[in-house]
């Protein structure tokens, strides 16, 4: 070993393997979060580096939203195997049928139906922590969370009111009825999660990559036409070749034109991007303060 | 461009302090801005908000201003995160509001960075805010410090105005006995000189641009690296391993918090004062011979002994103090104030301990730097020295040695808020181990 140096990656690791510890080491009932998406791949390995050569000591949590890209649910389901965890899918659908969550009337998108879907799965498993996959570099309200983000009774998330974060000394302190969300990929970037993936080899699922695909233009963004979103009078169907630079719903998700098919072309695309990831979210586009609003009911 | 991996890319983080008027916001946006860190879609977003509420100018401010709240007063709350990355490194920088709570959100956002830059108005020279920011940046061990004297274009790029505040500053730094490396760039921050490109309007200033110093300056050596500390977060023992190697392992899981550790060391485990050897060092990338700083490791001992979290293994020379009474200094985060006998949570390292405040010795005035000895109580955003007794020895180092096994925060039972962020003195002793040689 010529020097002691470490580069940004290995930084970025050993803040996130460290952050993995304190809550399996602080929490009773601690979960991780896994969608499938490329930042939870990221946490994924993160988990094996802190916790081998033992089992994760905590289960894996997804709240399916019916709206999911199929390939995502596959990958998901497959990863969990792969890694002998325990996988927890709480659906929105069931959250209908049982009253827990309520659509607006004429809602079809089930993004704000996750968070009492979420929060009842935290109820009945009594997690008290649930780890997360989210950046502070995706939206400027995500901007100001903290890693260990703490959450009272009802789930909320108080902006104004966040516990201060010194050193690495968290402060994992919740009465029963409370949780923390924790999210050791705060200091990441898009491009840090990207160089990682390659850097470890971790597979993703297949619609990172650029494929071809019907869609339809839609407020400015090119949608996947599926059962769910079919073709309306008049919009063209066009078969392109895209990718998903961020998972959504498959609703709201904009498949972004790219002939990009390894990780080396993705690194590139993102170092020449220049609109941030979300800009192909519809969710996020809502208001200028949208996310700060979901977040405050409990959202991821 | 794929990255090319032939150079290592490092992460330095930062803090910009300075109030709303000396131009931090306007810093900020220019180093985003003109490092082509702002997206289209950002981009976008600033010129809709500027449509309906700013007249049509465009405030980089609301880059960093997250919060609905924030951007309906125009005010900052918290600390917020920004990132971008040159060629050369990846930045994080901690944005910090200039107004009330200042103390409190500087503090946490100095505490894990490797640079400050204080930002004075080359018109009003050092006021005292400039002595608060730079007294802070000192007390939280900032390895570098820049003073940025900006709008120099409002003094005609005077050369000895410069100088003027240069001295000023000098005449005051040697005060604050822990800062070494101070460098001073004149910049203007509104017009971009000398922040990222070269002005040619200080032909008398032969210094880096601030953003070539960010990229340059070196901060490998901004760990400790001289004497081996890992406080154990998690003892790693498989419950049904599937390999049969694995049915004995017992390896103990943390990130080295100094120095540097190497299969055979021999080690000792505090508080209890047992020894052993490093058998190993487990990583999921494979064994190591060597660990180091702030890396996260697992490390397997030669001898069966009893440690669990909250201990430290350390190396054999220069053993840290392990006593239950302390001292150092606080940084007091909440609004209701401390007073001495109030009784706390003690989060150093990965162990919680109860703790009480014995005895407030003195408050820093943090404009002149004066001791105000014997205070009945210390309020918000107040620095001040206090003794505390803990339930359980603590083994750590001075800050000013070791600023991750010499520092602690308080806890609020009940609350479960974090009311204060500590650093510790160094030790009157360090451990002596012939004390517990029986315990073998």
């Amino acid at each position: 070993m010529s020097s002691y140096h470490l580069d940004h990656l290995a930084y970025l690791e050993t803040e996130a393997i460290h952050i993995m510890r304190e809550v399996a080491a602080e929490f009773e009932r601690p979960s991780i979060m896994f969608s499938g998406g490329k930042d939870s791949i990221c946490l994924l390995r993160l988990a094996e580096k802190a916790f081998r050569p033992s089992d994760l000591p905590m289960p894996l949590l997804n709240v399916d939203t019916g709206h999911h890209f199929p390939e995502l649910n596959e990958f998901r389901d497959r990863r969990a195997k792969e890694l002998n965890a325990k996988l927890i899918v709480r659906k929105v659908e069931d959250a209908i049928q049982s009253g827990i969550a309520v659509a607006a009337p004429g809602e079809i998108s089930r993004n704000k139906l996750q968070i009492p879907t979420l929060l009842a799965a935290i109820e009945e498993f009594q997690f008290d922590c649930a780890i997360g996959g989210a950046r502070r570099d995706e939206e400027k309200a995500r901007a100001k969370e903290r890693f260990f983000s703490f959450r009272d009774s009802f789930g909320q998330w108080d902006p104004k009111n966040q516990r201060p974060e010194i050193w690495n000394l968290y402060n994992a302190r919740v009465n029963p009825g409370e949780h923390m969300r924790v999210f050791p990929l705060s200091n990441w970037t898009e491009m840090d999660v990207w160089e990682y993936i390659k850097q470890e080899q971790l597979e993703v699922p297949n619609i990172y990559f650029s494929h071809k695909r019907n869609c339809v233009r839609r407020a400015g963004q090119w949608l996947p036409v599926n059962d769910i979103v079919p073709p309306k009078n008049g919009e063209e169907v066009k078969e392109l070749v895209v990718r998903v630079r961020t998972i959504g719903d498959i609703i709201s998700t904009g498949m972004v034109e790219s002939p990009a098919v390894s990780h080396d072309d993705i690194i590139a695309e993102i170092a020449a991007a220049r609109v941030t990831e979300r800009g192909s979210r519809a969710d996020d586009k809502a208001s200028e303060a949208a996310m700060e609003d979901r977040k405050k009911q409990g959202y991821f | 461009m794929p990255a090319a991996k032939s150079v290592p890319i490092e992460i330095l983080r930062f803090n910009t302090c300075g109030s709303v008027d000396d131009g931090k916001s306007t810093l900020i946006g220019r180093l985003l801005y003109d490092s082509k860190s702002i997206m289209e879609d950002q981009m976008e977003a600033l010129e809709r908000s500027a449509d309906i509420t700013g007249g049509g100018e465009i405030n980089l401010a609301n880059l960093t201003d997250g919060l609905r709240a924030e951007r309906e007063q125009g005010i900052t709350i918290d600390v917020a995160y920004r990132y971008f990355a040159t060629p050369r490194r990846k930045f994080i920088i901690a944005d910090t509001p200039g107004h009330v709570q200042y103390t409190r959100n500087m503090v946490t956002g100095a505490s894990t960075a490797n640079l400050a830059i204080v930002l004075v108005d080359a018109r009003h020279g050092v006021i005292e805010q400039s002595r608060r920011h730079t007294y802070i940046s000192a007390l939280l061990g900032i390895p570098h410090i820049v003073i940025a004297v900006n709008k120099m274009d409002l003094v005609d790029w005077s050369e000895d105005r410069f100088n003027e505040i240069r001295a000023e500053f000098e005449s005051f730094i040697p005060r604050l006995n822990v800062l070494h490396d101070v460098k001073f760039v004149p910049i203007s921050a509104l017009n971009g000189d000398n922040v990222v490109d070269r002005s040619d309007k200080t032909p008398w200033y032969q210094g880096p641009t601030l953003l070539g110093h960010l990229e340059t300056v070196h901060i490998a050596s901004d760990w400790n690296m001289s004497t081996f500390r890992m406080p154990v977060q998690w003892v790693n023992r498989p419950l049904n391993p599937r390999d049969q190697e694995l049915h004995d392992f017992r390896g103990f899981s943390g990130q080295i918090a100094g120095g540097i550790v190497k299969k055979g060391d021999p080690v000792m485990v505090l508080p209890s004062g047992l020894k052993s050897h490093v058998k190993d060092i487990w990583t999921y990338d494979g064994s190591r011979e060597e660990a180091f700083c702030p890396q996260s490791v697992t490390i397997t001992l030669e001898d069966e002994i009893d440690i669990s979290r909250g201990d430290m293994l350390v190396g054999m020379e220069d053993l840290p103090g392990v006593e239950n009474e302390l001292h150092g200094k606080v940084c007091w985060m909440n609004q209701r104030p401390l007073t001495a006998g109030k009784k706390f949570f003690l989060k150093h390292g990965t162990q919680t301990v109860q703790a009480i405040v014995t005895s407030l010795e003195y408050k820093v005035n943090i404009s002149t730097f004066d001791h105000e000895p014997a205070p009945s109580e210390l309020s918000v955003n107040d620095i001040g020295e206090v003794r505390i007794k803990t339930s359980k020895p603590i083994p750590h180092d001075g800050y000013t040695q070791n600023r991750l096994t010499g520092a602690f925060v308080l806890i609020e039972p009940g609350s479960n808020q974090t009311v204060a962020a500590g650093m510790l003195g160094t030790p009157a002793n360090a451990f002596n181990p012939e004390f517990t040689d029986y315990t073998i």
